[in-house]
This record gives structure tokens, sequence and C-alpha cells, in this order.
């Protein structure tokens, strides 16, 4: 099987600037993509990624900035001229066309003869496992079958970038996490750089290099999703991505007090009163009588299969949620007493 | 089966014949009257009027003529409108509605008074193109753009044009190509039905072409009809059942279609 022959490109976004009215979508995006790496940006509807991403596939333009692919400066090229592969959240197969001429229509665009598109064409799907549906049309294949038809599509030109614009929002939840893991599997196969925009930050985190998340037009910021994860650089990345308890401490100084714990507070913590972003993987509940500053009574549990999640009131009426291996949530009961405990990982304290 | 299943099979059948003979007996009279032949040689069945309408010059040429007519108006109709209607959606939609407007008033002006205002336009459409029949295309694609928009819009309405677009041109295609190869094969039961009105309009049409003075077929039908009634029985009859069978297939066309259209947007 042929695949993209040549190594990805790297994509580079100078200061971004789309205006629409008094509206600024974005505003100075600058954003580097290594050759063959896969970038998620993430956000809120409205945040500007996906404007984002319709300027870097020519279908926007911005309104100031430049837009490079491979060291040549496409911000002037229309969509049609810059090879791109673009995935769209809404289905967009032609509805007239086979699946395999919907994915040779590229081809046939950039004159390859017949035998060749139709080649290229069953590699591709037999790449997202669809050979089998070659001969069938939209209408006949299920919402996930189409996304996938889409992906072979746009990656049957070969493109330089791959553009993944919520590919999977109008899925149910299983389909979802299942071409979540098959898009991300065939971009690696394949080495084609990609930019995927999605709100869905468990999707994010999943199949990306590096996520940025963005916020009101700007990147908050650009890391690795683990380091994303655990170490957010502003109060908006913290409370976006992932689950927070959000547990009032009083100021910080490299460390502040969680309940009774001394926690390392991270780079870009408010200095003042306000609240710490604790995950529930790092509070535990231990059964215990007595009363206290880290003393709780269990509201609720929660069962999610291997792990449960707990939900605890303080003496001072704050929730505290933790998240638990089920066997150890099931020596806990609800209106049980427990002591909390906060593990001293690094947290982000944010303003009241 | 029910009682109450009975009951509206029994209804509908009721209907349906109620509508057929509506439908079929003044065709079935016409047909009748025509094959009677003069008053003179009653008793004996003629398809001489049928005949008549080939060998009658005159009508044969407002035969010609008005399929023409039909054909040209089309053509026209479609090139202008289809692209025009594809590019609003796509780049303009703020314009959309003036658009629609515009389409859609020819229908509140009464056809004799847009024959008063464009016979003078006509003096200079006749000096410049001739006065053949055929000139009257002009008119007539005005005549038939509130159908034939109507027609293309809610099928355009029935499909995603543009993410389709732009899923197109993120593959390669420039804008003739998005609505040649993409657009207008998703809309083409919307064309078709388009072209189908149009031309049963068109050879319907009396008023434009009698006060501008071109011989069509129903000019010549009407003409026809004070001197040799069986003719021109034949002649509208002829011309009815061209007509409704166009209109049949059109509905059979989409029916078709639609199934194939409705199972993509379900999903």
């Amino acid at each position: 099987m042929t695949l993209a022959t040549e190594a990805g490109l790297a994509v580079e976004l100078t200061d971004l600037t789309r205006v629409y009215g008094s509206v600024r979508a974005l505003d100075g995006l600058t954003l580097h993509l290594a050759p063959g790496e896969l970038v998620v940006l993430l956000g809120p509807s409205g945040c500007g990624k996906t404007t984002a991403l319709r300027i870097l596939a020519g279908l926007d333009q911005a309104t100031s900035g430049s837009v490079e692919v491979g060291g040549k400066d496409l911000t002037r090229v229309p969509a049609n001229k810059r090879d791109m592969g673009m995935v769209f959240q809404a289905y967009s197969l032609f509805p007239h066309l086979t699946v395999r001429d919907n994915v040779a229509f590229g081809l046939k665009l950039r004159g390859r003869d017949g035998a060749a598109r139709r080649k290229r064409a069953d590699d591709m799907l037999e790449l997202v496992g669809l050979g089998i549906h070659a001969d069938r049309y939209a209408h006949q294949l299920s919402g996930g079958q189409q996304q996938r038809v889409a992906l072979a599509r746009a990656l049957a030109i070969e493109p330089s970038v791959l553009l993944l614009d919520e590919p999977l929002s109008a899925l149910d939840a299983k389909v979802r996490v299942q071409l979540r893991d098959e898009i991300r599997r065939v971009q690696i196969e394949v080495g084609t750089t990609t930019l995927f925009v999605t709100h869905d930050q468990e999707e994010a985190l999943a199949v990306a290099d590096r996520v940025g998340v963005m916020n009101a037009g700007r990147l908050e910021q650009l890391a690795p999703p683990a380091e994303l994860y655990s170490s957010p650089a502003t109060q908006f990345v913290g409370e976006f991505v992932g689950l927070s308890n959000r547990i009032p401490v009083e100021g910080s100084t490299g460390t502040t007090r969680v309940i009774d714990v001394d926690v390392p507070v991270l780079a870009g913590s408010a200095t003042g009163t306000g609240f710490a972003l604790v995950r529930p993987e790092s509070v535990s509940f231990t059964p215990a009588e007595g009363a206290g500053g880290g003393q709780a009574t269990i509201a609720a549990i929660a069962f999610l299969g291997p792990v449960s999640r707990a939900t605890a009131t303080l003496d001072d009426g704050t929730l505290v949620v933790a998240q638990l291996d089920s066997a150890e949530a099931a020596t806990l009961r609800v209106g049980g007493r427990v002591s909390v405990g906060i593990d001293p990982v690094p947290v982000l304290v944010v303003g009241a | 089966m029910t009682g109450a299943g009975r009951g509206f099979k029994i209804f509908r059948a009721v209907l349906m014949v109620v509508f057929a003979a509506y439908f079929f007996l003044p065709l079935v009279s016409m047909l009748n009257f025509a094959v009677q032949g003069k008053a003179s040689e009653k008793g004996s069945l003629t398809v001489q009027p049928f005949v008549n309408l080939w060998q009658d010059e005159d009508l044969r040429s407002a035969i010609i003529a008005s399929l023409l007519l039909a054909l040209f108006t089309v053509l026209l109709m479609v090139l202008l409108l289809v692209p025009t209607m594809i590019w609003v959606r796509l780049r303009v939609p703020e314009l959309s509605r003036v658009v629609e407007f515009l389409c859609l008033l020819p229908l509140t002006v009464p056809p004799l008074v847009i024959v008063v205002g464009i016979s003078n336009v006509y003096t200079w459409v006749n000096y410049l193109l001739g006065d053949s029949a055929l000139v009257l295309t002009f008119a007539y694609v005005v005549l038939v753009l509130p159908y034939s928009y109507r027609s293309i819009d809610s099928a355009l309405q029935a499909i995603d044009v543009t993410t389709l677009a732009e899923a197109a041109r993120s593959l390669g295609a420039g804008w003739t190509t998005v609505i040649t190869r993409i657009v207008m094969p998703n809309i083409i039961s919307g064309i078709l039905g388009a072209a189908f009105i149009a031309i049963a309009l068109v050879l319907g049409e009396y008023v434009f072409a009698s006060l501008l003075h071109y011989d069509t077929l129903p000019v010549r039908l009407a003409a026809i009809n004070k001197s040799d009634t069986s003719t021109a029985m034949a002649g509208a009859f002829a011309s009815i059942v061209l007509v409704s069978l166009l209109l049949l297939g059109l509905s059979f066309f989409n029916r078709n279609k639609t199934v194939g259209v409705e199972g993509v947007k379900e999903r």
C-alpha cells in the first residue's frame, strides 16, 4: 500500500487576526506545527479555533497575519490551490458519487488516470477499513463510516496538511472514541502534519502531540496533553481542562495551605486569597470520626467502573470531589465521616 | 382489517375516482369531439384533425416555434438562474432575499400589464434581432422565473451546499467545477422540475404571444378554432397530453430522488 511518501511539512501561523464587524474572532494567533505533528486547538465555541483552521484552509481570509506551509507563503493562495485535506463537522460526502468516486475526486481534478485513481482510492478506503463499501453511496453509510470516507478522501490527495474541523462532533459517544483512536493511528501512519479542532477536552488530550487551549481569540497555553493537565498556565486552562475542585486558600508564596496540607503552587498562580484548583485524583477520603479542618461528611458516591467519584462536604460547607479506586470507595458510605487527604502535587491558585 | 381502515380505503378510492373523472372527462370529451369530424360527416370517426396539425403549414410552424421557444426558454432560464442562485447562496447570502423578491415579482404583476410594459421594449428587440417568434424567449424567461426559482430553491435547501462546496474546494475544485460537478448533479431534480414547469407554461402561454403578434401554438389554435374546431381541439388535446406526461414524469423522477436525499439527511 502506498501512503503519503513525503514527510509532513511545517506549518507557521503568524499573528493571525480575524475581525468580523466589531468582533475579534481571532486575536493575534501565532502557532507553529512541526512536520508530522498533530496539534489540537481546544476551546469553547466562539473561541476562534475554527476560524484559525478555516484561515489555514483558505476558506476564510485573515484580517492580518500570515500563513506559511513548508516555507511557502500561502496567505493569498485560494483554498483550491492549497493542497490541504479537510474533514468537516457536517457530513460532506458528495451524495451523487459512490464512496470510491468521492475518494478519487481530488485525484481526478489533479488529472490522474482512471486506474491510478481507482488504486489509490481503494488503498485509502482499505486504510480506514471501508474497502468493502467502495461502491456504496453516502446515504447507505452510518455517520461514523461517512466520516471515515471523508478522512480517506482528504488523505487521498496526499495533502500538505490535514485539517480536522470537529470531525467527531456529530457522532454518538462510542463511535466517537473508536474513530478518534483510528484517526490518530492513520495520522501517525501517513505522517501528515495535522491541525485538529475540537471543543471536547477528552478528545483533545487523547489524540494530540500538543494541545493549544484557546479563549476569546487568543492562545492561552500550548503544551503536550500531560503537561497541560498537570501544569495549567492560566485560570481558564485550569478550569476548562479536566475536573477540578475549587478549594479556598489564604494566599500563597511558593506553597499554599489546602485544607490541612502544604501544597506547592504553579507559576501563574494568584498570590492573594483565592481558590486552589485540585484534581479529584489528588484527593483521598479516609473513614474517621472527629471534627476539624480536614473532616468531612460523604454526600454522594458515583460508581464509574474501575474508579468511583465521591463527593464530601467539609465542615465549612465546601464541596470536595475525590476520584478513588472503586474498591476503596466501597469502604465509604453516604453520611459517613471522613478525613480529607490532599496529595502535595503542584496546584494552580486562582483569584476569588 | 379494522372497520376504520376499510372506511379509509373506500374514502380513498372514491377520492381517486372523483379526481380521475375531473381530470380525464374533459380530455376524453376533447378527444371524442376531435375524432368525430365535421358535423356533415357524422357517424364515422376520423384522425384527420390530428393529421391537420402537421399538414397545415401555419399550424406546423407554430408548433415548431412553440417547441423551440420552450427549449430556448429552459436553456436560458437554467443558464441564468442556476449559477446565480448557487453563487448567491455560497458567496452573498445576504442578497438571497433580494434575489427571491426579484424572481417572485412577475407573479404579482398581471401578464396583461407586463405585455403593455414590454411592448415598447419589443419594438427594439424586433429591430435588433428580427421578428421571429423566438424572441419571446426573453419575456418567457421572466414569466417562468417565479416557478423555476421555487423549484431550484427547494432542491438547494435539501443539500448542504456550503459544506459540499468547501469540501470540493479543499480537494482542488475551482468555482466552475464546484457548480457544474458538485452542486448541479445534486439539485438535478429541482432543475428538471423548473424545466418541465417552464415547458408547460410556454406551451400554454397566450397573452404575450397574442398581444405581441407572434404565431405560437396557442395563438394559432385560437385562430383555427374559429374555422375548424376539430383541429383546434386535437391540438389542444395533444398539448395537454404532452404537458401532463412531462409533469407525470417529473413527479416520478422526484419520488426516486427524494428517497436518496432524505436518507442522507436523517443521519
